[in-house]
């Protein structure tokens, strides 16, 4: 394409068809005590 | 929904609901404010007259074929499609403590909002093994199918009951055993005072994460981070902190420090963490009640977000040069992040996390201590208050009237809930000042993630 670059897969909907497995960190357990970010979370799904 | 915008030389254009994230030129950007979906076949005259003002006829004719298809791949305007998923938002199995080993604290941090250790409870306590060990029995009892199960030693300061603190790794250590899959992840949250080599060994041992408190130069740290007698702090810990992320070999660990409205310039505080050569480093806004003379408020905005763009476009210098680090709220991983699931409710807490006091009693969070509102039962009773469990499991993004048309829904997930009712008395009602700080900071996150695509593609 010559006016747009996509930088990512933009995958965000097929991660809500697999997703929601629980096995991630929950979010307020690390640097993050007083205010919430997620998206630096990994996705600890290796199944 | 698309959030657009122009930062650091780039136009960046997010795709809320696929998570695409675009670089598009200036006549895509000018475009995307005169076009929706549904879209038709050939660019619609208007559209072309009002652009070619400025654009090539057939420029605007092909850049309108590109928006079309991908709108048709589903990466740029895309459906909002996860509502059906919040309504499932029901309590989850327990994998996550907060233990408060102590409710006491050796120093006096002039912004604590634990109020150095008491958390507004007016008794210093520190936590015995025994309500420690019936905590992680609780833990262990109430994690169903959750193999990685989290402990946070947390306080006051958690190294003034480090006895305690090894007695409870080790009772965790053995319990795993009557188990097939279950594991302690445990960390710590220090202040650092009281480290000594031997805790530093039993830290780097024993704990997968480590958060060293300190708010960057030595001037701003002592303003704020003082002991009991007024005297500052930072000649005492760079150097274990150092030793200590040294020991650990630089890994899974950070140096954490607030910002007040007394150091706006904080990217000046990060980058001194930084050339002492800490990797991992994190500056909080302070949560403070508008009335003390160093909190945040939205007069502060502007210059924070000014800051917050100094400090990414500083990142991305020192990228150039060799000298990596990390700022913990600029890190996105834009393909492997987090499920859309897990971002419709975020931390979780009160639901999958809680918190536990020296006396047993459970919170939703360790920001919800002394909330007798919040108080959701103890660790002796063996059980918790379902009604507020429920009521924690069902905050999401799409029962935050808020949250629900916010570009950053998937980023933030609804915000802190804590910060929600210290600032509105809600859980669902995000706190503005948060929310505008947090959009800044996925914006820089975004972008930093943009120019080192767009450096790539120039390499090759």
């Amino acid at each position: 394409m010559k006016h747009i670059r996509t930088i990512n897969k933009a995958n965000l909907k097929q991660t809500a068809i697999k997703g929601g497995c629980g096995r991630c960190q929950a979010s307020c357990q690390s640097a993050c005590k007083t205010s919430c970010t997620v998206a630096n979370q990994k996705c600890e799904n290796s199944k | 929904m698309i959030h657009k915008y122009k930062l650091n030389g780039y136009n960046i254009v997010l795709d809320v609901h696929s998570g695409g994230v675009h670089l598009v030129d200036e006549l895509t950007y000018d475009m995307l404010d005169n076009v929706n979906p549904p879209f038709e076949e050939k660019c619609p005259e208007n559209i072309i007259e009002k652009l070619s003002r400025f654009y090539d006829r057939d420029e605007i004719l092909s850049c309108y074929e590109e928006v079309k298809e991908l709108y048709n791949e589903h990466i740029l305007f895309s459906d909002d499609t996860y509502e059906k998923f919040a309504k499932y938002s029901v309590a989850a199995p327990l994998k996550s403590m907060c233990l408060l080993v102590t409710m006491d604290c050796n120093l006096r941090c002039r912004y604590c909002f634990a109020e150095t250790g008491e958390y507004g409870m007016k008794k210093r306590k520190l936590m015995s093994f025994e309500t420690g060990k019936r905590a992680l029995d609780f833990l262990l009892e109430n994690s169903g199918d959750r193999e990685n199960l989290e402990v946070d030693f947390f306080g006051g300061e958690p190294l003034m009951n480090f006895d305690v603190v090894k007695q409870l790794v080790m009772y965790g250590r053995s319990r795993e055993k009557d188990y097939i899959n279950k594991h302690f992840r445990f960390t710590v949250t220090t202040n650092g005072i009281l480290l000594d080599d031997e805790k530093t060994d039993f830290i780097n041992r024993e704990m997968s994460n480590v958060v060293l408190s300190i708010d960057g130069r030595k001037e701003v740290n002592d303003r704020m981070r003082t002991h009991i007698n007024g005297s500052g702090t930072y000649d005492e810990i760079i150097e274990k902190y150092k030793k200590l992320v040294e020991k650990r070999k630089h890994q899974n660990y950070y140096v954490r420090g607030t910002f007040t409205k007394h150091n706006l310039d904080f990217t000046n505080d990060v980058l001194s963490l930084a050339e002492q050569g800490f990797k991992e480093i994190s500056a909080e806004p302070v949560v403070a009640p508008a009335k003390e003379d160093y909190a945040l408020t939205e007069r502060d905005l502007p210059a924070i977000f000014s800051e917050y763009e100094r400090l990414a476009q500083a990142i991305l210098v020192s990228d150039k040069q060799g000298k990596h680090f990390n700022f913990f709220h600029f890190m996105i991983d834009l393909d492997q992040g987090p499920c859309a699931i897990k971002r419709l409710r975020g931390c979780s807490s009160g639901n999958e996390y809680v918190a536990v006091t020296p006396d047993g009693d459970i919170y939703p969070c360790h920001q919800f201590v002394g909330v007798e509102k919040y108080r959701m039962g103890n660790i002796a009773e063996g059980k918790i208050n379902s009604d507020i469990r429920n009521e924690f499991a069902a905050a999401n993004i799409y029962s935050k009237d808020d949250c629900k048309n916010c570009w950053a829904k998937f980023y933030c997930s609804g915000g802190c809930n804590a910060n929600n009712y210290t600032y509105n008395g809600d859980i669902h009602s995000p706190y503005k000042i948060s929310c505008e700080l947090e959009k800044k900071r996925l914006e820089c996150a975004i972008m930093i993630k943009a120019a080192i695509a767009a450096e790539e593609q120039q390499e090759d």
